[in-house]
């Protein structure tokens, strides 16, 4: 079974998904903060493959992209990296990274080589529906690999329905219009917004992204969803980290708790 | 035709709308918006009477003897310098701010480079009396002062974008940004054949007034609305999309793209993306693109701030593809060589982009009856830093060369 929907049939708390972006703050730093999360509790990762122009990101994972890259970040490191990873941990684990990269690399390369690694699922925000579902679904399925799809405020109900019959393992619900790091408003149309996206009969589970930094938003995102992925907050944290990764990182997570 | 866009924004195999899914919706309200009113008589009336009146067309086609003698053929110059604001982004601005006002948007976004696209976006907002912001990379700020001035005077606020290379893609990136954060009320004004379905088929519909009006003009010049070849600059590619599109489907017709070279092809300093990119996406579009075997988008350079794009409208990647267009490629010296002849020969100050264009005229060769037209895509008024700077190290390479070897 693929170990996001172990995840789903298996927690009843909601899920802490935590995000951070390949080769930042250091090249090499990828196990350590995959092994520290899974240790300080986190329920599933995402790994950010970092992109030259990240147009659905605001400035802190922008800067932790242009770092890595800077720091050699590739996909064909991150594989390396990543290789025996499974030997070690069982966390799910998310691939979320920008069209272009994957299509240079291959999607079938890309997709046999990410499972090989471990990965169980992907997301590449900037990749459509339709796109998917005409030119790599199969390649993806075939895979084992679960695709991912976003709902914002402005996808429509016939594309929603769509969405989740494409999406495997989880819908990625993002909580404003707006790119990563902002603030959660609390709104009554941000209110609203979820509850009509949790009437709306969806077959996955939905995990609230985008704007979540601590525990108040978690919480209040999760009444209407089975979890919630903190990111930008998360890099800040890196950023700012001593040399004890593992103890920096045991705080941040349980500070979720 | 073979030519045109199919109904998910395909030109062959590129094009599309790779673009988030919070933009998903506005990008379809747009595309809905744009059918609805390409063919809308009253749509229409309004924006041709705009581009006669306020814009000046039609522009001019004229018979540059001294430069047609030079080359022993007979050249006509589309004179888009001569519209309002000095180039051809005028006709793209004044289509989408008329569709901007029927789609009920308060706020227009804009990217800019060398700050043409962003001044006639400005105007038009000032015209339409709508709130307008124009991103610009800090570094084109720098370079490109006068325009950021002509900007501020018409309304406009210019947001400093910060983050990558600080120019013209990160520009768009930013603009990009804005949009996904304000989708109901903002919209945003693409300024060449570029982004995601349907911006490529829009602005491209915006801009084939130049060969509408090309055909006429020979017809009344020459007795025939065909000529042997056009010629345009491409960096994002509206003028040669504008410029080509009523000519595609007449084969013997030659097209020929002109993009930079910057300081050559394989110099690593260049902006030159159909000799040197592969396919990928960029900016919601799979084109032709200058990347790295990683993917990442490589930071592009020319002399001209306009043709500085690492990516190209899909239309001409089609174009390419299908050997329907031929692309060439002038460096930052060609550009000023021709630059300095057009000034010279027929007192015309081209824009950098144009002079991509007219470098072109070195690299071809027509025969003593051929017709061939060129789009000279705006005015030079803006790159006079550039042409002072190229005039004072060409005199002073020339009196070292006379010094040196003269004697």
């Amino acid at each position: 079974m693929n170990r996001i929907d172990h995840l789903f049939q298996n927690r009843e708390q909601p899920v802490l998904s935590v995000y951070f972006t390949a080769g930042y703050p250091g090249r090499d730093d990828t196990r350590e903060i995959i092994l520290s999360l899974d240790a300080a509790g986190a329920d599933m990762l995402e790994i950010g493959i970092p992109f030259s122009d990240p147009v659905a990101d605001g400035p802190v994972i922008q800067d932790s992209s242009a770092i890595a890259l800077r720091n050699g970040m590739s996909i064909g490191l991150l594989f390396r990296q990543l290789q025996g990873i499974r030997d070690e941990t069982a966390i799910p684990l998310v691939l979320m990274g920008y069209v272009n990269p994957v299509l240079q690399y291959g999607m079938e390369r890309f997709c046999a080589d990410a499972k090989a690694a471990g990965i169980d699922g992907l997301i590449i925000p900037d990749l459509p529906v339709r796109e998917y579902a005409l030119h790599y679904k199969d390649i993806v399925e075939a895979s084992g690999l679960h695709m991912i799809f976003l709902v914002t405020p402005a996808t429509p109900a016939d594309r929603l329905q769509e969405i989740d019959r494409l999406s495997r393992g989880f819908i990625y619900l993002v909580t404003a219009a707006g790119t990563t790091g902002g603030a959660l408003s609390g709104s009554d149309e941000q209110q609203a917004y979820f509850e009509h996206i949790g009437r709306s009969g969806l077959t996955q589970p939905l995990v609230a992204g985008f704007g979540i930094s601590n525990k108040q938003d978690f919480n209040r995102v999760c009444q209407y969803t089975r979890g919630a992925i903190v990111g930008s907050a998360f890099i800040r944290m890196l950023g700012a980290a001593n040399t004890d990764l593992r103890g920096n990182i045991a705080e941040f997570v349980q500070a979720f708790r | 035709m073979q030519y045109t866009v199919d109904e998910y924004g395909y030109y062959g195999r590129f094009g599309g709308a790779f673009v988030p899914e919070i933009l998903q919706a506005n990008i379809a309200a747009l595309k809905a918006a744009f059918r609805r009113y390409k063919d809308d008589p009253a749509f229409c009336a309004e924006f041709e009477q705009l581009l006669k009146d306020y814009v000046g067309r039609p522009s001019p086609l004229y018979r540059a003897q001294r430069l047609s003698d030079f080359y022993k053929t007979n050249i006509y110059l589309k004179r888009e310098d001569l519209n309002h604001t000095g180039a051809h982004k005028i006709n793209n601005t004044i289509g989408q701010i008329l569709l901007a006002k029927r789609m009920g948007k308060t706020h227009v976004i804009a990217e800019t480079g060398a700050g043409q696209h962003g001044v006639a976006t400005a105007t038009v907002c000032a015209l339409m009396d709508i709130r307008c912001t124009v991103f610009m990379g800090a570094t084109d700020i720098e370079r490109q002062r006068p325009n950021v001035e002509r900007m501020q005077l018409l309304g406009a606020a210019v947001e400093a974008v910060h983050s990558g290379s600080k120019t013209l893609k990160d520009a768009a990136n930013e603009a990009i940004r804005y949009w996904i954060a304000h989708p109901a009320d903002t919209h945003y004004i693409i300024g060449s054949v570029i982004g995601p379905d349907p911006y490529p088929e829009m602005v491209t519909h915006f801009q084939q007034v130049i060969s509408r009006e090309m055909r006429a003009q020979l017809k009344e010049k020459t007795g025939s609305e065909l000529p042997a070849a056009v010629i345009a600059c491409v960096g994002g590619g509206s003028n040669a999309a504008g410029a080509f599109y009523h000519f595609l489907d007449d084969a013997d017709v030659a097209l020929i793209a002109v993009e930079a070279a910057g300081r050559g092809i394989s110099s690593g300093e260049t902006a030159a993306t159909i000799a040197t990119g592969t396919e990928g996406i960029i900016h919601g579009s799979r084109t032709l693109l200058m990347q790295t075997a990683d993917g990442q988008i490589v930071e592009p350079y020319s002399i001209s701030a306009g043709l500085d794009y690492p990516g190209i409208g899909p239309l001409h990647a089609h174009l390419h593809i299908s050997g329907r267009a031929r692309f060439l490629a002038a460096t930052d010296g060609q550009a000023l060589d021709a630059a300095f002849r057009l000034m010279q020969l027929e007192g015309i100050i081209p824009a950098l982009e144009s002079a991509h264009a007219l470098a072109a005229l070195d690299q071809l060769s027509f025969g003593s009856q051929d017709h061939i037209v060129l789009c000279l895509s705006g005015r030079g008024d803006k790159d006079l830093a550039a042409y002072h700077t190229a005039a004072a190290e060409r005199s002073a390479a020339a009196a070292f060369a006379y010094q040196h070897f003269s004697l």
